[in-house]
C-alpha cells in the first residue's frame, strides 16, 4: 500500500475485488429480477456454505480457489436439487427454494461450527463467509475474482440478445429454436459463479441483496434493458465501495451489512423519486387528478346553477356552492383560486361566477357526464339511480375522442336519461342546435 | 381426412403443416388426443373449439414447444428442425410481461434473432426491416415507445410486426383478435389477406365463431380430439359445431385423465 493511500480508503485489492462483485452481481441481478427469479440467487448462496466448510475440512487449506470450488460444488448441487424437486415432486417452486436454502444453510452451519471448535481452525475466518468481511481480501482473491467475474460478464455480453429474449418471451424464444433449457441452465450457472464471488464481501446471508438491489433500483430509472444493466452495474460498484469505506472507517461494522444498507438506501430512493415510476411522481399525478376532479365538479355545479338561472355565467354565492356537495370552505376556496387562476372563474359579490371560457369548459364536463349516463342507461340497461354516480367518476377520465365516439354511437342525442339537455360544443358542426344545450332553461 | 385426400392430387405442394396421431398431455391432463390433420399451404386457417380444447397446445406442439406423448409433426413435408426458420409464432398477447424495459422497435427486432443466430447483434439492415414491419402495421410512430405505454391493440400489432420481421412462410397466431379494438381488428384481417395473397399460410386460434367464414378459408374444429378439418364451406356447419362444443367428450377426457394418473404413478 502506498504511503499516499488515504487511511479511510480500503486497499486497492479490496476495491478491485468489490468492483468485480458489484458489477457481476448487478448484471446477473437484472435478469434475475426480470425473470422473477430473485430468490434463486439467495438459495444458491446459502447452498454454498457447506461446500466452503467441506473444502476446508478436506484440504485443510484456506486457498481462495479451493474454498471457491467447494462453494461452487454445493451451490451447483443445490441448483440441481431444486431443478429435480421442481420436476419430479409436486412441491411448488417457492417451497422447494425455501427447503433447499434452509437445509443447506443448516448443514453449512453445523460443519463450520465444528471446524471452529478445532484449535487449529480457530483463525480460519470461515465465519466471514456468513456476514462477509472485505478487509481480508488480498491480491490473490482479487485476481481470482477478476478472472471469474470477467468470465461471467463476457458470457453475459455474448448471450445478451438471447438472455433478453428468454426473459421477455420464453415461448417465442423457443419457437426460434433457442435452446431454452440450456440457456436457463447457463444463467443459473453464471448466477452460481456470481454469488460465489460475493460470498467473501457480503456473506451468504446478504448476497441476494447485492444481486437484486442494484437491478431493482436501476429498473426504476429507465425503460431500456441495456441502460438498466449499465445503471445497475454503477449502483452495484458504488454501493460495494461506499459500504467498504463505511466498514473500514467505523468500528465493528461488518462489510456485508454495510454494503447491503447502502444498496438498500439506493433502492428506496429509486422507488420513491425515480421520474415516471417513482412513488413521489405517482403521488403528484394522483393529487393533480384529485384537483382536476374537484375543479370539474365545481364547474358542473356552476353549469346546473346556470341552467336553473337561464344564464350560463350566473354568479353563485359561496355558501350555496359549498352546500351543493357538502364541501367545506378551505378546499372549495382552493379549487376556486385554481379556477380563477386558469381564467375560468372570477369573484362576484360573496361568491364567484364563470367566465365565458369557464362556461365552455363547464359545458364540456357536463357533456361527458350526460353522454356517459345515457350510454350506461341505454347500452348497459342500468337503472337510472345507478348511472349518476358512475358518470360522476367517468366524466373526469373520458378523453375527447371517446366522448365524440360516444356521441356518434348514441346518434347525437339531445337529452340525457333524466331529461336534461346534453350541451353541445361551440365547434361542433350543428350550427342550428349548437347553443341549445348551453342556453337551455333548467329542467 | 377426406378433405386432405381430395386436396393432395390437386395441389402438388405438400401440406404446410401435417400433424399425425398427435397426443399431448400436461401432467395428468390430456390436452390433445390422436389428432391427425394436414393443413394446406396458402390458406387462412382457423383453429376453433371451446376453452380447454387444446387449441393453443396444438400450435405449441407444431412448434415443438411442448413434448409430444405420441405422434409427429412435419412442416412442408420436412422435419421441424429443418423448417423452423420458415415458421413465425405469435403467442397470446397476455403471455408476456409488458412492463419489460424495452421499446416497440426492440420487440420487432426480436423477429430477426432467429436468422441472426448466436452472438450477432441486429444491425442497420435489421432495424430498417423492423421499421418497415411497424409501418405495415400502422404504428411506425410508436417505434420508440416503451411497450407498457401501448394499448392492447397496439401491443398485438407489435407482436404481428415481430412475426413479419421473421419473413416466414407460415404464421402461427394464438388468438390474434383477443382484446383488440375495431381498427386493429381490421388491420389484422387486411394483413392476413396480404399474407395469403403472397402464398403464405396462416394458422390462427380463433374465438369468434361469427367471423370464421368472413376471415378464414379453412377451419380446424378441435375439442381434445379433432372433430373436423377442411374448407370452411364444407366443414363449418351446425352438426360439426355441435359436436365440437357439445358436452359428449366428458367421458373421453375423464378416461384419459384416469389413465395418465395411473401411468405417472400418482394413484394406486
Amino acid at each position: 500500500m502506498s504511503a499516499f493511500w488515504p487511511v479511510w480508503l480500503p486497499d486497492p485489492s479490496i476495491l478491485l475485488a468489490l468492483a468485480v462483485v458489484g458489477a457481476t452481481s448487478a448484471s446477473l441481478g437484472c435478469f434475475a429480477v426480470l425473470r422473477r427469479q430473485s430468490l434463486l440467487g439467495d438459495t444458491l448462496a446459502h447452498a454454498a456454505l457447506p461446500g466452503i466448510g467441506l473444502a476446508f475440512w478436506l484440504t485443510e487449506a484456506k486457498s481462495p480457489l479451493v474454498l471457491l470450488l467447494g462453494a461452487m460444488a454445493t451451490g451447483l448441487l443445490g441448483a440441481a436439487l431444486l431443478f429435480a424437486l421442481k420436476h419430479a415432486s409436486r412441491l411448488k417452486e417457492d417451497a422447494a427454494l425455501g427447503l433447499v436454502l434452509s437445509t443447506f444453510f443448516g448443514v453449512g452451519i453445523v460443519i463450520l461450527t465444528r471446524l471452529q471448535n478445532e484449535p487449529e481452525a480457530s483463525q480460519s475466518g470461515l465465519d466471514h463467509f456468513i456476514y462477509g468481511q472485505a478487509a481480508y481480501l488480498t491480491w490473490d482473491h482479487a485476481r481470482l475474482m477478476l478472472g471469474l467475474g470477467m468470465v461471467v460478464l463476457v458470457c453475459l455480453a455474448l448471450t445478451y440478445k438471447e438472455c433478453k429474449l428468454l426473459s421477455f418471451d420464453p415461448a417465442f424464444a423457443a419457437s426460434l429454436g433457442l435452446p431454452r433449457r440450456r440457456l436457463e441452465a447457463l444463467l443459473a450457472g453464471l448466477t452460481v459463479v456470481g454469488v460465489m464471488l460475493s460470498l467473501r464481501a457480503v456473506g451468504v446471508v446478504l448476497t441476494v441483496a447485492l444481486l437484486i438491489g442494484p437491478a431493482a433500483a436501476a429498473r426504476q430509472w429507465t425503460q431500456r434493458l441495456s441502460t438498466m444493466m449499465g445503471l445497475a452495474i454503477a449502483f452495484g460498484i458504488s454501493s460495494s465501495w461506499l459500504g467498504a469505506i463505511w466498514s473500514q472507517t467505523a468500528d465493528a461494522t461488518p462489510t456485508g451489512p454495510a454494503i447491503v444498507l447502502v444498496a438498500s438506501v439506493l433502492l428506496v430512493v429509486s422507488i420513491l423519486v425515480a421520474p415516471g415510476r417513482g412513488l413521489w411522481w405517482h403521488y403528484l399525478r394522483l393529487r393533480q387528478h384529485r384537483r382536476d376532479v374537484a375543479a370539474e365538479n365545481v364547474l358542473a355545479d356552476f353549469y346546473r346553477h346556470g341552467e336553473r338561472q337561464g344564464d350560463r355565467t350566473a354568479p353563485m354565492p359561496a355558501a350555496e356552492l359549498a352546500d351543493q356537495r357538502g364541501l367545506r370552505f378551505p378546499p372549495l376556496e382552493r379549487t376556486m383560486r385554481d379556477l380563477c387562476r386558469r381564467g375560468l372563474a372570477e369573484s362576484a359579490g360573496d361568491g364567484w361566477r364563470l367566465t365565458e371560457a369557464g362556461a365552455d369548459e363547464a359545458a364540456r364536463v357536463m357533456r361527458s357526464h350526460r353522454l356517459w349516463e345515457l350510454y350506461l342507461a341505454r347500452r348497459l340497461d342500468l337503472p337510472l339511480d345507478h348511472v349518476h354516480r358512475d358518470a360522476e367518476e367517468m366524466e373526469h377520465a373520458l378523453p375527447s375522442e371517446i366522448v365524440a365516439e360516444l356521441d356518434a354511437h348514441l346518434g347525437h342525442p339531445r337529452v340525457d336519461p333524466h331529461g336534461h339537455p346534453i350541451p353541445r360544443l361551440a365547434a361542433e358542426p350543428r350550427p342550428t342546435e349548437a347553443k341549445e344545450g348551453s342556453t337551455g332553461h333548467g329542467s | 381426412m377426406a378433405s386432405s385426400a381430395t386436396l393432395a392430387p390437386l395441389t402438388a405442394a405438400p401440406p404446410a403443416i401435417e400433424v399425425h396421431d398427435l397426443t399431448v398431455a400436461y401432467h395428468t391432463q390430456p390436452v390433445l388426443w390422436d389428432v391427425d390433420v394436414a393443413m394446406p399451404p396458402g390458406k387462412l386457417i382457423a383453429i376453433v373449439g371451446p376453452n380447454g380444447a387444446g387449441k393453443s397446445t396444438l400450435l405449441k406442439a407444431i412448434l415443438g414447444l411442448v413434448p409430444l406423448t405420441t405422434g409427429w409433426v412435419r412442416i412442408d413435408d420436412q422435419a421441424l428442425a429443418a423448417r423452423r426458420q420458415t415458421l413465425a409464432y405469435i403467442p397470446q398477447r397476455t403471455s408476456v410481461d409488458w412492463d419489460f424495459p424495452t421499446s416497440a422497435l426492440d420487440v420487432v427486432l426480436m423477429g430477426t434473432y432467429g436468422r441472426l443466430g448466436w452472438f450477432r447483434r441486429p444491425g442497420q439492415r435489421e432495424r430498417d426491416l423492423a421499421c418497415r414491419c411497424l409501418e405495415q402495421m400502422g404504428i411506425a410512430d410508436l417505434a420508440q415507445r416503451q411497450i407498457s405505454q401501448l394499448s392492447g391493440g397496439q401491443q398485438q400489432r407489435v407482436f404481428l410486426a415481430r412475426a413479419l420481421a421473421q419473413e416466414a412462410r407460415t404464421y402461427l397466431m394464438d388468438e390474434p383478435f383477443a382484446g383488440v379494438d375495431a381498427t386493429t381488428e381490421r388491420t389484422i384481417v387486411e394483413l392476413l389477406r396480404q399474407l395469403r395473397d403472397q402464398g403464405r399460410t396462416v394458422v390462427a386460434v380463433h374465438h369468434d365463431l361469427q367471423t370464421v367464414p368472413e376471415y378464414f378459408d379453412w377451419v380446424v374444429l378441435l375439442n381434445l380430439r379433432l372433430v373436423a378439418a377442411g374448407p370452411v364451406e364444407e366443414v363449418f356447419n351446425t352438426e360439426n359445431l355441435h359436436s365440437t362444443y357439445g358436452g359428449q367428450l366428458k367421458i373421453l377426457s375423464q378416461a384419459a385423465a384416469a389413465l395418465l394418473a395411473k401411468q405417472q404413478g400418482l394413484v394406486s
